[in-house]
């Protein structure tokens, strides 16, 4: 089954709305331009680097802020750079977060090579291993971690991110595509100290 | 006697995170700190995390501090290796950062398999920036961390604490050869 979601218009779905109770950290690479396109705004955090800091900067933050919602989007190559902290979460069962984990099965940011999530069905050289993030984010224990491929689904996906009792794993079949970057601001420290800013006050 | 001799210096590490409003406290398997994590799991001003690899706790105070919290990862030296990417975050993001590291591969290490990571430690963590607070004696403990929780929280410093291990003790699994 080929993917039919594209990404861009779902990010703008998932965010739709979005106000100061929703903190959103964005994995470095595609998902970083996704959410910007989709607006950019302070309570933003786009990584541009950082590989696999993704989840756990937003558990981090979750724990600090349990009244907002923390949504984490990120890809698939990034979540499989930190697998053990699914576990991780899974130990600390925050309610107010969310991750959704964009999966194009490639390594789309450096030439679309197959990544884990391929099926294995183009031989040894450019074949994935069909790796079920989603069954791997259950078998962590995070009890609520479904996939989702088709655009009737994409409704409760956006309900389930965004008001879903936590913590909530979504794995989002996306297509293949050639996309222009939108990028942020991408000075980390201002992106830190307006995040901050915007949250608490004071940077 | 003197008095403050009797405290334990992993209880005094405690009350300077209570002291510096530590609110998340991340650690990994290690004897060396064992001690500290019972206590932190036992406060309820804390929270205490487990992790599966040190640089989650590298992301995870990222997150706490961009959620004002303070935070601090224990780690051992063997440890250090695996954060070095990450550890730049400290930087690229300017975000206070505290880890304590229990040193193995140091004074009177039994385990060869230590040594590497162990002697390599400060150089490592020089490389990227981060600021060492090595201490061996109990009863600097408690300053030399307060010291490098102000170097931290107040400078915006990244720091790290060396417990070297003539503090600790050699750790002696007491076994026979084989």
């Amino acid at each position: 089954m080929s993917a039919t979601l594209q990404r861009r218009p779902l990010v703008k779905q998932i965010l739709k709305g979005a106000d100061d109770n929703l903190l959103v950290i964005a994995g470095l690479g595609s998902s970083n331009w996704d959410i910007t396109e989709a607006g950019d705004r302070p309570l933003n955090m786009p990584l541009w680097g950082g590989m696999g800091a993704t989840v756990g900067m937003g558990l981090g933050l979750a724990l600090a802020q349990p009244a907002k919602r923390v949504l984490v989007i990120t890809g698939d190559a990034d979540m499989f750079m930190s697998l053990g902290v699914l576990a991780t979460v899974a130990t600390q069962q925050p309610d107010n977060l969310a991750i959704c984990v964009l999966d194009n099965e490639k390594f789309g940011e450096t030439g679309n090579q197959a990544s884990h999530t391929s099926p294995r069905n183009n031989g040894p050289t450019n074949s994935g291993a069909g790796a079920d993030l989603a069954m791997i984010a259950r078998g962590c224990g995070i009890a609520d971690s479904a996939s989702v491929h088709t655009s009737d689904e994409v409704a409760p996906l956006v309900r389930d991110l965004r008001t879903g009792k936590g913590p909530v794993f979504r794995l989002v079949k996306v297509m293949v595509e050639k996309l222009e970057f939108v990028m942020p601001p991408q000075d980390g420290a201002h992106l830190k100290d307006r995040f901050r800013q915007a949250l608490l006050g004071s940077a | 006697m003197n008095i403050a001799a009797t405290v334990d210096w992993r209880d005094q590490i405690f009350e300077v995170f209570q002291d510096h409003d530590i609110k998340q406290v991340y650690h990994v398997p290690d004897a060396g700190h064992s001690r500290l994590i019972e206590a932190c799991q036992k406060s309820n001003a804390i929270r205490t995390v487990a992790l599966t690899t040190e640089e989650e706790g590298i992301a995870l105070a990222a997150g706490a501090w961009l959620g004002g919290q303070r935070s601090a990862l224990l780690m051992q030296s063997s440890g250090v290796g695996n954060t070095i990417n990450l550890m730049g975050l400290t930087k690229t993001l300017r975000f206070p950062f505290l880890t304590l590291i229990t040193m193995r591969g140091d004074y009177g290490e039994f385990n060869s398999w230590q040594y590497p990571m162990g002697r390599a430690t400060p150089a490592v963590l020089e490389a990227m920036g981060v600021m060492l607070y090595p201490v061996e004696e109990a009863r600097e403990v408690k300053a030399t961390v307060d010291a490098a929780a102000r170097s931290a929280f107040n400078g915006g410093q990244a720091v790290a604490v060396l417990l070297r291990q003539k503090l600790i003790g050699i750790k002696d699994f007491g076994k026979k050869k084989a």
